[in-house]
């Protein structure tokens, strides 16, 4: 399917910018978020395609101004609520109480 | 975009992790060890290491050669680096006409069992839109200037197929035992937007 992920050949993007001695990881949320992405796959409601599929549904403005594993997040929730197994109402919940939690 | 150490782009996206993550453990759904199991294996056992052994391999045997070249996934698996994201391998020999130049233009698709995960830049959309079009100019941003004889052979992996490029093994290095050979094959000559180094040059060593 075409889309915003369908990047062949475009033009404008920029340099590549290459980081010496790389680590896996660059923050601790991409490690989780991961590491989740991969657990879910486990419960065997998708396949790959499918995970693929429901980041590359991204609007593609999002998706070129959003980071590799923030992709995978939105991929992961839209996957989460679409299968029944989260809503989307719990999840803004849990954010605002773990938001309140950081602030007290 | 020199973004290294701020990844996060949404303002949310920290704590929308922490939600799932919670959430998800709370019901049941992953379990908290098997999370910290994945992250250690993919951070620190899984890596380049593994793909510079089978090209060692590779160069001082003809036979693993031979079954690299003809069957990549089963050779690989001669070694044990089986899993996730490498099923179907396809492995690319560079020779001093052809070199192999491996991209994913839709998304990230990367041979874990034998590299890891992929690097930041690998998975950018720089990289991605021009990889396919200008594969001589990104060489040369990564420092890579190739005859104008030697045809450039780029290849979009999938999700299904992942490929592993096979560098050409570098002067002078006849003589020298696998582990050593294996020193100087890096994990950008893997997926071709680099050379193995040269084993006269020991600053090359440092090189990812």
């Amino acid at each position: 399917m075409n889309g915003g992920h369908d990047l062949g050949g475009m033009h404008g993007l920029g340099r590549i910018d290459v980081e010496e001695n790389e680590p896996v990881f660059h923050d601790a949320w991409e490690r989780r978020c991961f590491a989740i992405t991969l657990a879910c796959g486990f419960l065997g409601e998708w396949n790959l395609d499918m995970s693929r599929y429901a980041r590359e549904r991204m609007h593609p403005a999002t998706y070129l101004d959003t980071s590799y594993y923030e992709h995978w997040l939105i991929g992961l929730q839209t996957l989460l609520v679409e299968k029944g197994l989260l809503d989307e109402a719990e999840i803004e919940q849990r954010m605002q109480a773990l938001a309140a939690e950081a602030d007290a | 975009m020199s973004d290294h150490h701020h990844t996060a782009r949404l303002p949310d996206t920290v704590l929308r992790v922490k939600a799932l993550e919670s959430l998800l453990v709370e019901k049941g759904l992953v379990d908290p060890a098997a999370l910290d199991a994945l992250i250690e294996t993919y951070e620190e056992k899984v890596g380049p290491r593994n793909g510079a052994r089978v090209v060692a391999r590779a160069w001082v045997d003809p036979e693993y050669k031979q079954r690299l070249l003809e069957k990549a996934s089963a050779a690989i698996a001669e070694f044990g680096f089986t899993g996730r994201q490498g099923e179907d391998m396809v492995v690319l020999e560079n020779t001093p006409r052809v070199h192999n130049m491996v991209v994913c233009t839709l998304c990230s698709c990367y041979p874990w069992p034998v590299l890891g995960l992929p690097p930041v830049w690998y998975k950018s959309a720089p990289y991605r839109s021009r990889a396919v079009i200008d594969p001589r100019g990104v060489l040369g941003e990564f420092g890579v200037t190739l005859g104008e004889d030697v045809e450039i052979r780029v290849w979009d992996s999938t999700a299904e197929v992942r490929y592993l490029v096979l560098p050409l093994r570098p002067e002078g290095s006849e003589g020298m035992g696998e582990e050593a050979l294996a020193d100087l094959v890096t994990r950008n000559s893997m997926i071709g937007t680099g050379l193995a180094l040269s084993p006269d040059d020991p600053a090359g060593a440092d090189k990812p």
